[in-house]
């Protein structure tokens, strides 16, 4: 899958947050590479650290409750050498970001237009007129039907639709080569989530921009992604193109998550539910095989003592040997647990 | 907009009403009479109850009422008992002593306080945070009147850097000396006023630096690539200061009741001064005149905050 258009190569980062006065990894390990023209999903449960590497690539994290470690390239710069100036330089600009909640990521007391503008201020030389016409013309790449009225509107007066699309105008306004797009769709009705993930493609085909989205809806991930990677407690433990992952998934994580989702096929069954919570950070383990006590059927010999990612077919990687062996209990081969 | 400011007015005239009424039947039902204490023990109780029927105070009680209203709206709030000359005058005169006091207070107060909530929200939990914090703690477990005189006894007495009572001194020249008097005699108060009013302001508008830094929209603003600074004076301060704005106008409120006391303290003739003699002396008139001017301020006070809020923050507006 290595390619000569992957502008993004995130390479061993770990990050690690203060609790207490010690440190605990919340992302560890974690390799990366997104190309252009491509939609990468970063999926997992919820406090699995898929966030965490979002508003890590856009070094939003408070340096003195946070350590970072490793490496981002981002065409060419190690975004975790860059100051607070040089990162200012890329945030708004090549890399654009758009957030979980449209409700309250916009700020109350302005107005729609210099929400938006105010991202060209820091990064083009536009003049007022101009960036007016940009605002306008944003609003209505991102389908907003009354650009003039909106963009003189507060968020208030806004649906959550409406202001997503407006979020979404403010990360592509300077035409990023990078999108972050952190559950964009998770506060929003569905109907709505359909028409914004064709606001996301539509941008996409037209800057050529990569668009890494952070999820936990398989069923977006399915619509949507061209790749897939699979995080479980801050480590990515799947990784491989989208029919890979869907049509021949490997990992028991992996395949306990789409079994977890209603299908067609499976309506009268019961949904599958995986045992236990996703450890909290301080209760990480930090040897052998993170997933392991919610499979605690499978025998330890066929976990890896340290689990590294294997290569099973181009593109395809996962975590730790234990996929070779496993099957769910209900099913045949099987032990009880 | 207008018509919701004039709303809230026309709610106010019920309110008025109902206040000028509890005003004056608490007032009344204070035991004592403005006389006794006045007139020589020896005189004769006939000369009194004459005196009582002369002022009108056995009438019933609507009566009386319906007079003091009818008199209200000619501008006239009756003569007061103890100085024999027209309420207006009196409080008139000390009106004006009392509102250059509290202004001069509510400029030092946020003079002071808007700086350091600000820098103590943007350092939190650091060396300079935890002494404002330390500082605001303790000013607001002692009250008032201790922070005056303790205020009074180290820079009025001790140092003898200002004078102690009084709002004019004596020699001062007319003119320009006594601009510069009266601006002297108001400098210890009023700072000592602010140092305790900043306290609300200080805690309130660092907790709301404090919330602004880690709101959503503010992490939008960084995702944006915009500078500290300007995330600071474009997003973080503004929204702040909002519901500080708002607090202005009910901070009147607290102004003339702090008034009370530091006039007292100060023997500054202001109007919190006049309450506190008028009550002594059971003057009706002038309590009664005093308190219904401090209920409507009050009420002009909320209306004023409502109507700063309106403008500042969108969300309420009313198109």
């Amino acid at each position: 899958m290595e390619t000569t258009s992957d502008f993004l190569n995130i390479k061993d980062v770990n990050t690690a947050f203060k609790i207490n006065g010690k440190y605990y990894d919340a992302i560890s390990h974690i390799n990366l590479t997104v190309h252009h023209d491509e939609i990468l999903a970063i999926v997992g449960e919820s406090g699995c650290g898929k966030s965490t590497l979002a508003t890590t690539i856009m070094g939003l994290h408070d340096p003195s409750e946070t350590k970072i470690s490793g490496e981002i390239d981002f065409e060419g710069t190690d975004l975790l050498k860059l100051d607070e100036a040089g990162y200012n330089k890329f945030r708004g600009a090549k890399i654009g970001m758009i957030f979980q909640d449209p409700l309250s990521a916009l700020n109350p007391l302005k107005r729609i237009e210099d929400q938006i503008s105010e991202v060209m201020t820091y990064h083009t030389k536009l003049t007022a007129e101009q960036k007016h016409n940009r605002v306008l013309e944003l609003l209505k790449e991102v389908g907003i039907v009354d650009p003039k009225r909106t963009a003189h509107q507060f968020p208030h007066q806004l649906s959550g639709g409406m202001r997503q699309r407006v979020i979404i105008a403010i990360a592509i306004a300077c035409k990023p080569d990078l999108i972050i797009a952190d559950e964009p769709t998770t506060a929003l009705d569905v109907t709505i989530q359909a028409q914004i993930l064709d606001v996301l493609r539509k941008i996409q085909a037209e800057n050529h921009a990569g668009i890494i989205l952070i999820t936990h809806d398989l069923g977006v991930v399915a619509e949507t992604a061209d790749r897939v990677a699979v995080m479980y407690a801050g480590q990515i433990v799947e990784e491989g193109s989208v029919e890979q992952i869907f049509n021949t998934p490997k990992h028991p994580y992996t395949r306990s998550l789409l079994r977890s989702m209603p299908q067609r096929d499976n309506q009268n069954d019961d949904l599958y539910v995986i045992q236990g919570n996703v450890p909290s950070l301080q209760k990480m383990p930090q040897i052998g095989d993170r997933f392991a006590p919610r499979i605690p059927w499978v025998k330890p010999e066929e976990h890896e003592k340290n689990p590294t990612m294997h290569e099973i077919e181009p593109g395809h990687e996962v975590r730790c040997t234990c996929y070779k062996s496993f099957s769910f209990p209900d099913q045949v081969g099987s032990v009880k647990a | 907009m207008w018509k919701t400011i004039l709303r809230r007015i026309m709610i106010m005239i019920p309110e008025v009403i109902i206040l000028s009424l509890l005003v004056f039947l608490l007032a009344k039902a204070m035991p004592g009479d403005p006389f006794t204490g006045s007139i020589n023990p020896k005189a004769d109780p006939a000369q009194l109850h004459h005196l009582m029927k002369l002022n009108g105070l056995y009438d019933p009680w609507y009566q009386q009422y319906w007079n003091w209203v009818v008199h209200l709206f000619h501008g006239n709030l009756g003569n007061s008992y103890q100085y024999q000359e027209p309420v207006t005058r009196l409080i008139g005169s000390r009106a004006v002593n009392t509102l250059w006091l509290a202004l001069f207070t509510t400029i030092l107060t946020y003079c002071f306080a808007l700086p350091m909530g600000m820098y103590a929200a943007k350092h939190e939990g650091k060396l300079p945070d935890s002494i404002i914090r330390v500082y605001t703690y303790v000013t607001y477990c002692i009250p008032f009147f201790v922070i005056l005189v303790i205020g009074i006894w180290i820079f009025g007495y001790v140092l003898g850097w200002f004078p102690t009572t009084g709002s004019i001194s004596s020699t001062a020249t007319p003119g320009i000396g006594s601009i510069g008097s009266r601006f002297y005699h108001i400098l210890l108060p009023g700072i000592l006023g602010a140092l305790f009013g900043t306290v609300n302001v200080v805690q309130y508008l660092r907790s709301e630096v404090i919330d602004a830094k880690r709101s959503d929209y503010v992490r939008t603003a960084r995702s944006k690539g915009v500078p500290e600074k300007d995330i600071y004076k474009h997003h973080i301060f503004r929204n702040s200061l909002l519901p500080i704005a708002a607090f202005a106008g009910y901070s009147i409120t607290g102004l003339l009741n702090g008034s009370l006391f530091t006039e007292t303290v100060f023997s500054y003739p202001g109007m919190g001064l006049l309450f506190i003699n008028s009550i002594s002396y059971r003057d009706y008139t002038v309590i009664t005149a005093l308190v219904l001017i401090y209920g409507i301020l009050n009420l002009l006070g909320t209306l004023l905050s409502d109507i700063i809020l309106s403008i500042v923050d969108p969300r309420i507006r009313i198109e």
